[in-house]
């Protein structure tokens, strides 16, 4: 039985509340926590984020880094102009998370904090190394996402601490974003295969790459060894090929209920060769 | 706990754990049977209703979240004995068969049509993809949505 | 004042309103004061010896009514064709599935019974379980008869198979396996019980009041008229809500009997997909003898359908599938044998098609590969070969009747004349992607197969009441198909009445005779062709009483329900002549007749994701005639996404017999954004013993769309796609094993 709601107005008060209560549910869209809600017991306490100002919102620094409050749905997230025009591969995954419904609910720090395999905004956020701000009553710290995520549903968050923003920082100059995601059907599905990417070329060489990919391991990983295969190479289809064959010796899908290793290679492989060619096109 | 928020254009009170499914309140306490649920899952969109006037799956809203918002259900689309266009439309072009999926349908629909009234086929289809329908192929639904859009449009503002 | 004829126009649906308003009752709808929620206990082993129900000390049980098989007042079995199936395992007997139901709980609330339920532990000692149609024809493990095999047919026509083979300038050959399929109606299954002055009241998701009526009579030890059956509304069938109610009645009944209260039964979506029916997993062998022109000399197929654990409806799934198994060609020589098997998964049911879709896949995709073998351009092979009026089916039936061949293959040529798609994704490199284009050709026969319809009986009544409108009863249940609006309008048309005078009377068994099941496309077929008699019966009535008075038509229904109150016309099926089937052999007219179909699909492959996109869907359609063009159109809709469905996103995933994903976001059906915008031809060749020249429209659109999606996408890859569902992995797997 749920003895307690609460809806804070501050981030003072959220803090507080979570510190004082870390077996409360923070909720905030529900559109995990809340799957399948009447078959299990209620939390003991709910500290409901949702809409919460002082998590809601982008804006972008004097530097170009993009903050991200962590409570903003993926439908304000597509309501975004500067969403769209500075993190179009986020504004792509965001656009094909389920369905309006879904997206008028899901929130990016819900994503961050179910940090399931195959959060469909995980991968972008490796691509285009973001950092999560954490804050508890103590204080507030950053951690670069690659290191936010430490095992299969883990990450770093502390029993006294709230995701309160992603900061993206600047991109490089001309960089390119990408976003591919292989669903189990066209709309309100859950991905077989991501790819985020953000590549920059610079005097007809790739200066500049990130490869993002979801659902081929516990966790999104960085393909580094296809990214070091085709550092300082020229865009194109033997580039391309090159991480190709490097993304074969570097990730280990695996069969599950839906889809299979075989698959999940060869899509990733086809889509990140798909990427690197594109890099050549002006 | 006690709840206060809106439904329909009403005010009402609701005491209740915070925790429930906005589904289960609507449809136990409310008796607004017209929200279905399908899933559970948020999957098939049979229990879409509007919270703030964004459609939402209501069986992934705790109830404790809805106090002080406003929420409308199907039952509160059409305005007493007149159908809205939309519904009337549903029902003129095949766009109900069993039906159970056809509250969620009318309120997701009629938002959209709201937001992006000249929104085509292609687009209407992405925009109600988070409600499943089983019995129709959709064709019919798009028709339907299509029309009223047309309608509207050739109405004028 | 000249009534306008109803049928054959889209009149609002007479249920459309409360549907859009959103106060249509369905089950979970109703309120029951002071109903007990139930909820199953259910065995978590495919095979195995039930030993021991054990509570659990720890648990609450104040208020908590638990029942087990010796709280069954009747005869523990849901009887359906045979009396194998359990109500519920009893304590030493068999389990022979996963979700078994051993035992029910009912609570105040449904938190509760699940708590309750989940408090129960079952001690089973297991046995070796049979968990593929391979395991059950190997029989080493042997769960029913001596050899696994719940029934068999077998159908010949004209010489010797093998001989005629031999002499064959070509030999096709293939093997096609198809999965189980979930019917996945939006309404999870549910059912109210009430014990009232001893008898036994049901409200429930169904689709046939009698079939849960006669169940009840057996597990209650109740007479007829102590079981009342009702429909809610019902939020979508398609054969799930055949045979399955009975068993969530029989629950519920045994429950309330028990609490002395009325008991609900709802399911979860999981409970619903891990334990109810599908469509019955299929293995398909079939060898087509050919000459270079395409006809065929021979045909030899060999079908074996999954039953699951218990008999429960596949012998007569078994039959339609080997009925239709030799496709609608011509072929002096055929042979079809058929085996339904037992396996320990929960059994599998009845699914729009039952039994054709799996062997018209694979006719379907033997006739692709004919054409594709001779040099034959698709639709010319089936203008050649296919039957027409006049010609006989593998049963040697003479097709006489509605023969709409010719027509439907005619507009899908035409509608070919297009050529595929070249148009590209937008903006930038494009993927790279391959266009395809497939047909399949093929047919279903409506009602039940030979003389079914006769043994079935089905009666209804069309009654002029009191206040002067007029009432159908039937027993033929909506279940989204249109049967309420459908039978409104050939009463209307009939009575010479406007349809607002009609009204169709609830379809509960106190009140309704039994029209037969809603089921087997017969629902306008044949028991809208009993309305249409009785109908006409009681309008002879009513004008014979106003001649005989010097009052009009007009304003002699008033006046007669003022002088004599309600005035009631029977009308019981009557079979057309002409139709003689042998059971024994096997032959004859297997259908009074059959409804025609030709299907086009056009496909795009990625061939990055290898994602398979719909870019053009058409289906033209024999149902003889459109009683309602807009419903026919939606029933032929609805069945196509279905097959759609089956050949590209759907499967159902086992686990050592158990459904390993059984929630919507792993058992998927196709959104908005997935169905193809689709074409939809009607073609109307009457068939004169339906009303108006209608026939069976509900199963066929489910037959052919699967195989021409499969053959679409052979034609883009050059790769023989032969099992469904060909999901992307499987594209995926194809093109590897091909480089």
């Amino acid at each position: 039985m749920t003895s307690e709601y609460l809806r804070p107005a501050a981030l003072d008060d959220a803090l507080r509340a979570r510190r004082q209560h870390a077996d409360y549910m923070v909720l905030a869209g529900g559109t995990d926590l809340y799957v399948s809600a009447a078959h299990r017991p209620e939390p003991p306490g709910i500290i409901d984020l949702f809409g919460l100002p002082a998590l809601v919102g982008v804006a972008e620094e004097p530097d170009g880094t993009v903050s991200i409050g962590a409570a903003t749905t993926y439908a304000q997230l597509l309501r975004s102009e500067l969403v769209k025009l500075e993190l179009p591969a986020l504004w792509a995954a965001a656009r094909e998370v389920g369905a309006l419904q879904i997206q008028a609910r899901g929130t990016l720090g819900g994503n961050l904090a179910t940090s399931s395999p195959v959060g469909d905004t995980l991968p972008v956020l490796l691509a285009l190394d973001a950092v999560v701000e954490l804050a508890s009553e103590s204080g507030t710290r950053r951690v670069p996402y690659s290191e936010f995520v430490t095992g299969y549903r883990v990450t770093a968050l502390a029993k006294d601490e709230l995701i309160t923003a992603v900061r993206v920082p600047p991109r490089p100059p001309g960089a390119r974003q990408y976003w591919r995601k292989m669903g189990t059907r066209r709309a309100q599905s859950i991905s077989k295969v991501m790819l985020a990417g953000c590549a920059q070329v610079e005097g007809g060489a790739i200066r500049h790459i990130r490869l993002g990919l979801g659902a081929v391991a516990d966790r999104p990983v960085r393909a580094r060894a296809a990214e070091a295969a085709v550092l300082g190479q020229p865009p194109g289809a033997q580039t391309a090929e090159r991480a190709r064959a490097a993304l074969a010796g570097e990730i280990h899908p695996i069969d599950d209920v839906r889809s299979t290793a075989a698959y999940r290679l060869a899509a990733a492989q086809n889509v990140v060769a798909r990427f690197i060619e594109s890099l050549a096109e002006p | 706990m006690k709840l206060d928020f809106e439904v329909n254009g009403r005010a009402v009170a609701v005491e209740t754990s915070p925790a429930r499914r906005l589904l289960d309140v609507l449809r136990q306490d409310l008796a607004l049977t017209g929200t279905k649920e399908g899933c559970g899952e948020g999957e098939c969109g049979a229990c879409t209703v509007l919270i703030d006037d964004e459609v939402v799956n209501s069986c992934l809203v705790a109830v404790g979240q809805v106090a002080g918002h406003r929420v409308r259900t199907v039952e509160g689309l059409a305005d007493g004995e007149m159908l809205t266009d939309i519904q009337a439309a549903l029902v003129r072009f095949g766009g109900t068969q069993c039906g159970i999926c056809t509250p969620g349908i009318a309120v997701c629909a009629a938002r959209v049509l709201e937001r992006e009234p000249e929104a085509p086929r292609a687009r209407i289809r992405e925009l109600l993809s988070g409600n499943i329908c089983r019995c129709t192929g959709y064709q019919l639904i798009v028709d339907a949505v299509a029309e009223v859009a047309a309608a509207r449009s050739k109405r004028g503002p | 004042m000249v009534v306008q004829q109803s049928v054959g126009t889209s009149v609002p649906r007479v249920d459309g309103e409360a549907k859009v308003r959103g106060t249509a009752l369905y089950v979970d709808d109703i309120a029951v004061p002071d109903a007990l929620f139930g909820a199953t206990v259910r065995s978590r082993v495919p095979h195995g010896i039930l030993r021991a129900i054990r509570r659990d000390p720890a648990f609450d049980w104040s208020g908590i009514v638990v029942a087990t098989a010796e709280d069954i007042p009747g005869r523990n079995t849901i009887y359906l064709i045979e009396e194998d199936q359990p109500a519920l395992v009893p304590i030493g007997g068999r389990i022979r599935h996963v979700e078994e139901p051993v035992a029910l709980v009912a609570a105040p609330t449904r938190a509760r019974a699940f708590a309750a339920a989940a408090a129960i532990a079952l001690e089973v000692e297991e046995l070796p379980a049979v968990l593929s149609i391979e395991d059950a024809l190997r029989a080493e493990v042997v769960l029913h008869g001596t050899d696994n095999v719940f029934k068999r047919f077998e159908i010949r026509k004209g010489g010797d198979v093998e001989a005629a083979l031999a002499a064959a300038d070509l030999v096709v050959e293939g093997t096609y396996r198809t999965g189980a399929q979930e019917q996945m109606y939006i309404e999870p299954q549910g059912m109210v019980a009430h014990y009232r002055d001893g008898a036994c009241h049901l409200i429930g998701s169904l689709q046939c009041p009698y079939y849960v009526h006669k169940a009840m009579k057996v597990l209650l030890a109740l007479p007829d008229d102590q079981v009342i059956v009702a429909q809610s509304v019902t939020g979508g069938g398609f054969g799930g809500k055949e045979e399955y109610p009975s068993m969530i009645a029989g629950h519920a009944a045994i429950l309330a009997k028990k609490a002395g209260r009325a008991v609900k039964i709802t399911y979860d979506r999981d409970e619903d997909i891990g334990a109810t029916t599908k469509r019955h997993p299929a293995l398909v062998r079939s060898r087509l003898g050919l000459r270079k022109d395409g006809t065929l000399v021979a045909v030899d197929v060999d079908v074996v359908f999954d039953g699951g654990a218990y008999i429960t409806l596949s012998p007569v799934v078994l039959s339609r599938g080997v009925l239709h198994a030799a496709g609608p060609y011509r072929c002096d020589n055929v042979r079809v044998v058929g085996r339904a098997v037992a396996t320990n998964t929960p059994p599998h049911g009845a699914f729009r098609g039952f039994g054709a879709p799996q062997t018209t896949f694979a006719y379907e995709r033997q006739m692709q590969k004919a054409a594709r073998a001779l040099g034959i351009d698709p639709i010319e092979l089936r203008r050649r070969h296919m039957l027409r009026s006049g010609d006989t089916t593998a049963t040697s039936q003479t097709l006489t009747y509605s023969v709409g061949s010719v027509p439907v293959l005619e507009a899908v040529a035409r509608a070919a004349e297009t050529p595929i798609s070249a148009k590209q994704s937008g903006g930038g490199k494009s993927p790279p992607v391959r266009r395809g284009r497939g047909i399949a050709f093929y047919f279903h026969g409506a009602g039940f197969t030979g003389s079914g319809e006769q043994r079935l009986a089905g009666r209804a009544q069309v009654a002029l009441t009191k206040d002067g409108s007029f009432e159908v009863r039937s027993s033929s249940t909506d279940i989204g198909q249109g049967a309420l609006t459908i039978f409104t309008q050939i009463a209307a048309t009939a009575l010479g009445v406007d349809v607002a005078r009609v009204r169709i009377a609830e379809q509960t068994t106190a009140q309704v005779p039994d029209s037969g099941p809603t089921v087997a496309s017969r629902t306008c077929m044949v028991v809208g062709g009993v309305v249409e008699r009785a109908a006409r019966a009681l309008r002879a009535r009513i004008e014979g009483w106003a001649a005989s008075r010097g009052i009009g038509y007009a304003d002699a229904a008033r006046a007669l329900a003022e002088a004599e109150g309600e005035v009631s016309e029977t009308a019981q099926y009557e079979p057309p002549p002409g139709i003689e089937w042998d059971d024994a052999t096997y032959t004859g007219s297997a259908y009074p007749v059959y409804g025609w179909a030709c299907c086009l699909v056009d496909v795009a492959v990625d061939l990055d994701t290898y994602e398979v996109t719909v870019e053009r869907c058409v289906h033209a359609v024999d149902v003889g005639k459109a009683i309602h063009p807009i419903i026919v159109k939606g029933q032929i809709e609805g069945g196509t996404l279905q097959a759609l469905g089956w050949a590209l996103w759907e499967s159902v995933v086992y686990k050592n017999g158990r459904v390993a994903n059984r929630r919507m976001t792993d058992c998927i059906v196709p959104t908005f954004a997935d169905a193809p915008e689709m074409e939809t031809i009607l073609v109307e060749e009457p068939y004169p013993f339906g009303p108006h020249g209608a026939k069976g429209v509900g199963e066929i659109p489910m037959d052919g769309p699967a195989a021409a999606v499969a053959n679409a996408i052979e034609d883009a890859l050059g790769v023989p796609f032969d099992s469904l569902p060909i999901l992307p992995e499987v594209v995926e797997a194809a093109l590897r094993g091909r480089r």
